[in-house]
């Protein structure tokens, strides 16, 4: 890759995520599955979740993976980003509270209050 | 339909005996009132864990946090927060209050952080190099490779003031030039992954969830210093963290960012993974590089410095992981934006690993200079089932307890070395007043024993006459004179030994003495140990007058030594009893006593 190729491929997906931010893409949920999370059944909940939303076909949900969010002692941790809403972590998910989430929190916008556990870290990359 | 605010209200029993109830109620029926409806959305949540103010209210998304907030308070709530944006001045919590306060306030885990090794862990898609791109991943290597010179790295370097994370902090920036001064063209740049203290695993954790940043930072330094090989050391007992290393750099090199004439400079660097069995000692950079040369992991004396003599006998640059992790972010900012951050002698951010008695264990990345009571109980969320907090051991085995009277220390390299004990690579083990403190050093030395290299003799010798020693006292058996063996052993240790392994394993031995004299003369003077930990010393006996003969006891006795028939007084044989406390834990009467 040249240097103008990487520049253009950040540029795009900075784009992408900014979209996001402005509340017009797509509704994110992001699954902790570092070794710990994986243990804590973190890939139960990834597939729990996953299924319920294709079940109540819901097109425009990202499930993604992504590293510990260091929150050892409520693993499987979640968090949702749903645009125009603040993006919240949710702590001891397993799969039922997982399909949970997903029917309250992203189908009709109501956090599922007893396994919420903080809002994300201020990202010093913003 | 989303609601743009909402107030969480605590509904735990406390809070729920205080009317939480009927606040939620009047909230949503101010809500309604105000036309909000479709805005804001009154949540009941689980317990903030601050119960002797409650009830508790937080409005999201600002964070606004409000205590002993009644019933009638709703209207105000609704009508001057969430109406005209002011927040009600006289709920608020008083923040400076707070800190007069040993107990816990609000939940904050992730406010109070600072994240700046872990800014991509918990954010990105590890497997995902496109993500590690969008969050300006690889903007350092671009800025390295065409605006900056060699000098001019290490100048930001040195601005930063970074220190190595792995332990013994030393400047980075020194490191780096050491190796660029030396001439020829053969040198190795080193990723130190070999993460072995007990409750430390903020290393595999940066490797598992954001992999590129190393890689970025080590193609930096091979830029710098003039080297085109690159060797991740780390335990074979990390297997994912080497999957998403793997994949990593299967995709930079796919990218053309790894490899041969990068982003087409005449720069090349090639990363190479390996396996190590797990051996504590392989920490130790001397025999990390005789372990990757396929001998056996054991340390050399130093000088020569890896810098200058290293891996293959070449000059070679080993940094932690988390020191890695942070170079990317020192290159694009500046190191003058890393040096606002910290203490005078400790720059930066760092990454602990926060667990033992604590009610929010997990890893945590603050700012150095942090109080121990502000990671604890701040972010920690205090200790469990509210039980008082005894000690907290920092660095490991190699570290030492710190006591509660120095709970307010600002956490840096040289405080936590004035109380005796190190920052090590981050591990922080939190302990209560049921845990002694000779139990648990002879918990570390029994480690260091196990996990010394037996090279020289005062780490092999040392250790374990440390060991025996400890054992004595911990068996009801020490004397005074014993304790003073222990101290010029330790001295002797500290001096005399090789590699760190050996010059720190006395520290946990020497901060008992130090800090819990008391305890640790207790076990001598009256063979008592206060925590009932230490079980030759612990004696489990049946109160006749209590025990009302129920069998309970005898049946949960593992070793079948507790005789008597129902409705008759049972009794514990004191020569078989394994002290497993089992049948204090049974008996439903309290007639089960602990001496």
């Amino acid at each position: 890759m040249t240097l103008e190729g990487l520049r253009k491929l950040r540029e795009e997906k900075q784009q992408a995520l900014a979209q996001r931010d402005a509340g017009e893409g797509s509704i994110e949920v992001i699954i902790g599955m570092g070794t710990c999370g994986i243990a804590a059944g973190a890939k139960e909940t990834f597939s729990a979740m996953v299924d319920e939303i294709s079940r109540l076909r819901l097109g425009n949900v990202v499930v993604k993976q992504t590293g510990c969010m260091g929150l050892c002692a409520s693993e499987p941790s979640v968090e949702v980003v749903v645009p125009g809403m603040p993006g919240v972590v949710y702590g001891k998910v397993d799969a039922a509270i997982g399909r949970r989430i997903v029917n309250s929190h992203i189908v009709k916008g109501e956090l599922v209050g007893e396994y919420l556990f903080d809002k994300p870290a201020a990202d010093i990359m913003k | 339909m989303a609601y743009k605010q909402y107030v969480l209200v605590c509904s735990g029993t406390a809070c729920e005996s205080s009317k939480s109830k009927d606040l939620i109620q009047n909230l949503n029926d101010e809500v309604r009132k105000a036309g909000l409806a479709n805005d804001v959305q009154v949540v009941k949540t689980g317990c903030f864990g601050f119960c002797e103010k409650g009830p508790i209210v937080k409005v999201l998304p600002e964070e606004t946090f409000y205590v002993q907030v009644k019933p009638a308070d709703a209207a105000e709530i609704v009508a001057e927060h969430l109406v005209k944006g002011r927040p009600v001045s006289r709920l608020l919590y008083d923040a400076a209050q707070s800190k007069a306060h040993a107990k816990l306030e609000d939940i904050q885990f992730y406010q109070k952080q600072v994240r700046i090794v872990l800014r991509n862990c918990g954010v990105i898609d590890p497997d995902s190099i496109d993500e590690y791109i969008a969050r300006d991943g690889y903007v350092a290597l671009e800025k390295v490779l065409f605006e900056m010179s060699a000098d001019d790295v290490i100048n930001e370097l040195k601005k930063s003031g970074l220190r190595g994370r792995g332990g013994a902090g030393f400047p980075t920036w020194r490191k780096w030039q050491f190796t660029k001064d030396v001439p020829g063209d053969e040198k190795y740049i080193m990723c130190n992954a070999d993460e072995g203290d007990p409750g430390a695993y903020m290393d595999r954790s940066t490797l598992e969830g954001d992999p590129h940043s190393v890689l970025e930072a080590m193609m930096i330094a091979g830029f710098t210093c003039g080297s085109s090989k690159g060797v991740i050391y780390i335990r074979a007992e990390y297997p994912l963290a080497i999957e998403r290393l793997n994949t990593a750099i299967a995709k930079a090199k796919d990218y053309g960012l790894m490899g041969e004439k990068i982003l087409g400079t005449d720069f090349s660097f090639d990363i190479e993974i390996r396996l190590g069995a797990g051996a504590f000692v392989c920490g130790e950079e001397t025999a990390l590089i005789a372990s990757t040369e396929g001998g056996r992991g054991m340390p050399k004396p130093r000088p020569p410095f890896p810098a200058v003599k290293g891996l293959w006998n070449k000059p070679t640059v080993i940094n932690n992981v988390e020191t890695w992790a942070s170079i990317p972010v020192i290159i694009m900012r500046g190191g003058d934006w890393y040096a606002r951050i910290g203490t005078e002698t400790s720059k930066g951010t760092k990454v602990f690993a926060l667990t033992g008695k604590i009610n929010n264990s997990g890893l945590v990345e603050v700012p150095m200079g942090t109080t121990l009571r502000e990671i604890i109980y701040g972010i920690g969320g205090g200790i469990k089932g509210g039980k008082a907090f005894k000690a907290v051991q920092t660095g490991g085995p190699s570290g030492g307890l710190i006591p509660a009277q120095y709970l307010d220390t600002p956490i840096d390299y040289e405080n936590l070395q004035k109380l005796g004990s190190i920052v090590g690579s981050g591990g922080m083990i939190v302990m209560d007043e049921d845990d002694c403190v000779v139990d648990i050093t002879r918990f570390y030395l029994d480690f260091s024993v196990d996990e010394s290299c037996g090279k020289c003799a005062p780490c092999r010798i040392g250790g374990r006459t440390l060991l025996n020693l400890l054992d004595k006292v911990a068996n009801g058996n020490g004397t005074v004179a014993d304790v003073e063996q222990m101290q010029t052993l330790s001295h002797a240790m500290q001096r005399a030994s090789l590699c760190g392994l050996g010059q720190t394993t006395p520290n946990p031995v020497l901060s008992v003495i130090r800090h819990f004299k008391d305890e640790l003369m207790e076990h001598i003077d009256h063979k008592h140990c206060p925590a009932g930990k230490c079980k030759n010393l612990v004696r489990f006996t049946i109160d006749p007058d209590a025990c009302i003969g129920c069998t309970v006891c005898a049946r949960r006795c593992p070793v079948s030594c507790i005789s008597g028939e129902r409705k008759v007084v049972h009794v514990i044989d004191q020569s078989r009893c394994v002290k497993c406390g089992a049948c204090l834990e049974a008996c439903k009467f309290g007639a089960v006593l602990k001496s």
